[in-house]
């Protein structure tokens, strides 16, 4: 049986925040509770493709899923279980995320998702300075985020993302070192720390777009800086980077997003969601990008580069049938040379410098074949 | 078409400054004569290539012979020949007045008699062309035509009071001006029977008929099986057909006659064979001498041409091979460049000869490519008595072997409005130039004369003018031989590497300002790389400018789950693309349009 992860978008939020490019928007009680039909709908859709595979990790993403209702949640798992086969983990239950903001958890909603089946939370906190969060458009502030935290740790959570940014508007080396280590006493098992994307089509891009910077967004230079000091200080804090933007107190590596870098296949339901399966890509109802083998190649090693421990040369060859060396020595020799990447045992790795220019190492695999 | 009355035969030409509406006119004459239903109208029917539509202008030279019928009843034959508007086509303009009787001078309304207005008057009344004058655009509201008719007068000397006013756009008063052709433009003369004398206007290669020669039949007949000679050239053939022109297409007839224009077919190969200039006679019974003032045309402009795929270089070589079979002023030869690869070093009559060639090789031949700093033929005299001319840079020799060397010169006339004398001046002066005086051709404008060094021109001289003038001054140049001048060679070093295709040859006195132009160029053109690259100016081995374009520091994709694969890929395969599009010389990957920058450093 095959192995399937897999994804439920919740494309509300409350309001949209001014970097987002997100498929989400503000939307009435009666539009949430008819998505929220279809989308059952659309789960149950997939009793045929269900019967073979077994699903692995279940992330419910947004916009901000926790804008639901208990009840609207426990229907759409009520689905979900009555579709697909769920597996175990470690003779435990699967990895079972659903992100939230702060500002819309209340007790009732916890003890649901507890019932449900959910065991990690992933909360959006951004940054702990009011000041920044009001740049970005957030609806919450720091102390609002407390209160969502500690509630979710009364109410049982043993497994909670913080999301942290940097590169955002106002903010200072020492203000998003403040942060990190704010973030980090709390004792969190997981912290993504992302750096900001000025995104097309996204109020931000107005604001800073091609060069435009009225409220200081920190340099290049002092960015690069802060994923420094992200890795410096989180380490001291126990958390390890396992991805280039992802630090994990150790078994605590989020397992969803983990396979997306690996290439485990994935059914994504909700308008918007991405889905790869049996080598074809699709957008939910759009035609499917259909990967050949040379795609495969260069996506395994793109996406598994963006892993610490790199790429398996073995794994490689278990899922090709070719040596890594044969298809890509030439790019990794290359890079190898230019203080790129690195080869440790079996895999292949970005070093320090290759993360930070990580998107001039990875196109090197492009096209390649 | 045997035995034309010479006395119904009419040859002129439309001769007009930039934008006047002379092709328009000639529009309008051949719609009226209804050479071509209006359906069939195209604006500019003698402009055929889709540049020179686009840019308006006329490239090569084209004729068209159009019936009239007079109010009298009587029939006309007009040949109306069209003529290159640029000074860098200067030469083949001069060749098509000679095959002309008179000219229609077309004189704008508004902007009245410009520089080239003068020149091309001068150049008709160097051949003995009746000039007769025509006001264009009285349809605009700034139309004065009575100040530019007086214009005309005052300036050029010539009548002009019953010059007909029309407007070429809205086709008014049209009829008055091909009356006036039958008046004041004078018939051929020639005698039929006399040996063979028929002087090359233009001439085309065409992938069935060969080589078609453009003529005018000055003395003698010409008619199918008659043994050619180009005196010139010296080539010889028979020919295989005679005709004229109508709108857009080849009319075969039984001969051609004195006084009559039209086209030869024999059979020749090539182009090169059959000169601008050039006069064809009877191979069998020739004439006493050519006709004069043929000279063979050189390039005077040279640059790189490099595919921008090297695997294109024998593409770009046919495509020049076929351009060539048209455009005997065009010259190539193979050249090699450590950054660039295999290319062409190609020469051309002026500037706007080579945009055009750059142009119809992208566009008609698809080529991509990568073009280096334009540059002139310099004369080097080298201590051992030998002279050397100079068109590619890097073929300079050190300079302890050369003793001096010499630039071509011109002598420019640019006609200016009197609130911009001084910008010009001084414009002038930063080129290098040389003031000869000047003369105020009324109150308000003045026509400024100087001796300016050829290269100081090619770039954007015009462009310069232009912006300095608010649109308002008109430039016109000659060629006026070689001066000697202090002259070296600027090097670029990237990475402390030599780019052999940025050097280029300076004055001394401007080596400092372009080099640091150049460099500041270069740094916004390529792109950050793993390492810090200097860019440096060098004049021998002293470096004159630097600027450095700084590593790369960060370049990483934050986010990257499930949704957002597709795109990221797409993000680096636009990364990957773009390289491809770098030239790689040493470690640094160079862009290709920075090899182009060198053309943009005045942007004041």
């Amino acid at each position: 049986m095959k192995l399937l992860e897999l994804y439920i978008h919740i494309p509300f939020c409350i309001k949209k925040c001014k970097y987002c490019d997100f498929l989400s928007a503000p939307a009435s009680e009666r539009e949430r509770a008819e998505y929220v039909e279809g989308l059952c709908r659309k789960i149950r859709s997939y009793t045929e493709l269900a019967k073979a595979y077994c699903v692995t990790t279940i992330f419910v993403g947004g916009g901000t899923p926790s804008i639901l209702e208990a009840e609207q949640m426990r229907r759409i798992f009520t689905a979900i279980k009555e579709t697909f086969q769920i597996g175990a983990y470690k003779g435990g239950p699967i990895e079972t995320t659903i992100e939230m903001n702060p500002g819309t958890v209340t007790k009732e909603k916890l003890a649901a998702y507890k019932e449900i089946g959910i065991n990690r939370l992933s909360i959006g906190l951004q940054s702990a300075d009011n000041r920044e969060l009001k740049a970005l458009g957030r609806i919450h502030t720091y102390e609002e985020f407390l209160d969502s935290y500690y509630m979710a740790r009364e109410a049982g959570f043993k497994n909670i993302n913080i999301d942290l940014m940097s590169a955002i508007p106002n903010q200072t080396r020492e203000s998003y070192e403040k942060t990190l280590r704010v973030a980090a006493e709390l004792g969190p098992e997981h912290i993504s720390a992302y750096s900001l994307m000025i995104e097309e089509g996204t109020p931000f891009f107005e604001l800073y777009g091609e060069g435009r910077n009225p409220l200081c967004i920190p340099d290049e230079e002092t960015e690069r800086l802060m994923y420094e000091d992200t890795k410096q200080i989180l380490k001291e804090y126990g958390y390890h980077r396992y991805e280039i933007s992802n630090y994990a107190k150790q078994g605590f590596e989020c397992r969803h997003n983990l396979g997306y870098w690996e290439r485990t296949e994935y059914l994504g339901i909700g308008t918007g969601a991405a889905s790869l399966i049996d080598n074809r890509r699709f957008i939910e109802d759009g035609v499917p990008e259909i990967l050949s083998r040379e795609d495969q190649m260069a996506e395994y090693m793109f996406l598994g580069l963006r892993k610490m421990e790199g790429v398996s040369k073995q794994r490689f060859k278990q899922e090709f049938g070719s040596n890594m060396e044969e298809i890509f020595g030439e790019v990794i020799e290359d890079m190898k040379e230019k203080g790129l990447l690195e080869e440790k045992g079996d895999y292949v790795r970005l070093t320090g410098r290759g993360i930070d220019i990580s998107n001039y190492v990875m196109s090197g695999f492009l096209g390649t074949v | 078409m045997a035995g034309t009355d010479q006395s119904k035969i009419r040859n002129f030409c439309i001769i007009a400054h930039i934008d006047h509406g002379k092709s328009t006119l000639a529009d309008r004459i051949i719609e009226m004569t209804g050479l071509l239903t209006s359906r069939e109208m195209q604006s500019q029917v003698l402009d055929n290539m889709e540049l020179e539509r686009e840019r308006g202008i006329t490239i090569k030279a084209q004729a068209v012979r159009i019936v009239y019928k007079a109010e009298d009843g009587e029939e006309y034959i007009f040949n109306l020949i069209d003529t290159p508007g640029h000074v860098d086509f200067n030469y083949e303009v001069s060749r098509s007045l000679a095959a002309c009787d008179g000219a229609i001078l077309v004189v704008d309304a508004a902007q009245g008699v410009e520089a080239q207005t003068l020149a091309n008057v001068y150049l008709a009344l160097d051949h003995d062309l009746d000039v007769m004058p025509v006001i264009n655009k009285i349809d605009l509201p700034s139309a004065e035509p009575e100040r530019v008719i007086e214009e005309i007068e005052d300036i050029i000397g010539i009548e002009a009071q019953d010059a007909p006013r029309i407007s070429a756009k809205t086709g008014m008063n049209i009829e008055e001006v091909l009356k006036q052709v039958v008046e004041k433009i004078p018939a051929p003369g020639g005698d039929a029977d006399a040996p063979l004398q028929a002087l090359i206007f233009d001439s085309i290669y065409d992938s069935y008929k060969g080589v078609i020669v453009f003529c005018r039949i000055k003395e003698g007949t010409v008619k199918k099986g008659t043994p050619i000679l180009m005196m010139a050239t010296g080539a010889k053939a028979e020919v295989v057909e005679v005709g004229y022109f109508g709108a857009g297409q080849f009319i075969p007839c039984e001969e051609l006659t004195a006084g009559m224009v039209g086209y030869i077919t024999a059979s020749l190969k090539n182009v090169k064979d059959t000169r601008v200039g050039d006069t064809i006679t009877n191979a069998l019974k020739p004439c006493d001498k050519p006709l004069p003032g043929y000279k063979k045309v050189n390039p005077m402009v040279y640059c790189g041409m490099y595919p921008a795929d090297g695997a294109k270089y024998p593409d770009l070589r046919d495509a020049l091979e076929k351009l060539k079979l048209n455009d005997a002023s065009l010259h190539f030869e193979p050249e090699t460049s450590i950054a660039l690869g295999f290319g062409f070093r190609c020469g051309f009559l002026g500037l706007l000869h080579l945009e055009i060639i750059q142009e119809r090789l992208e566009r008609e031949y698809n080529l991509d490519l990568v073009t280096t700093a334009p540059g002139v033929i310099y004369k080097v005299y080298k201590t051992n008595g030998e002279v050397i001319e100079l068109t590619n840079p890097s073929n300079l020799p050190d300079p302890s072997e050369i003793d001096y060397m010499e630039e071509p010169i011109v002598k420019a006339e640019i006609m200016v409005t009197s609130e911009f004398i001084g910008a010009i001046m001084d414009l002038c002066q930063e080129r290098r130039g040389m003031y000869e005086g000047m003369e105020y051709i009324e109150e308000t404008r003045a026509v400024l004369h100087y001796k300016l060094p050829l290269n100081e021109i090619i770039y954007d001289f015009f462009d310069a003018l232009k912006s300095r003038s608010r649109g308002y001054a008109s430039f016109d140049y000659e060629m006026a031989g070689y001066e000697q001048s202090e002259l070296v060679k600027l090097d670029i070093l990237i990475n402390k590497e030599e780019v052999d295709a940025l050097s280029f040859i300076v004055h001394a006195g401007t080596a400092y300002e372009r080099g640091r132009k150049m460099c500041e160029k270069l740094k916004e053109e390529i792109p950050r790389q793993l390492f810090e690259i200097p860019i440096q100016a060098a004049v021998g081995s002293k470096i004159i400018a630097r600027e450095t374009v700084k590593a790369m520091r960060k370049d990483v994709l934050a986010k990257c789950y499930g949704g957002d694969i597709t795109r990221k890929k797409k993000l680096l395969e636009k990364q990957k693309e773009g390289k491809k599009r770098m030239r790689q010389v040493g470690n640094v990957e160079i862009p290709q349009k920075a090899f182009m920058s060198v053309l943009k450093l005045d942007d004041k």
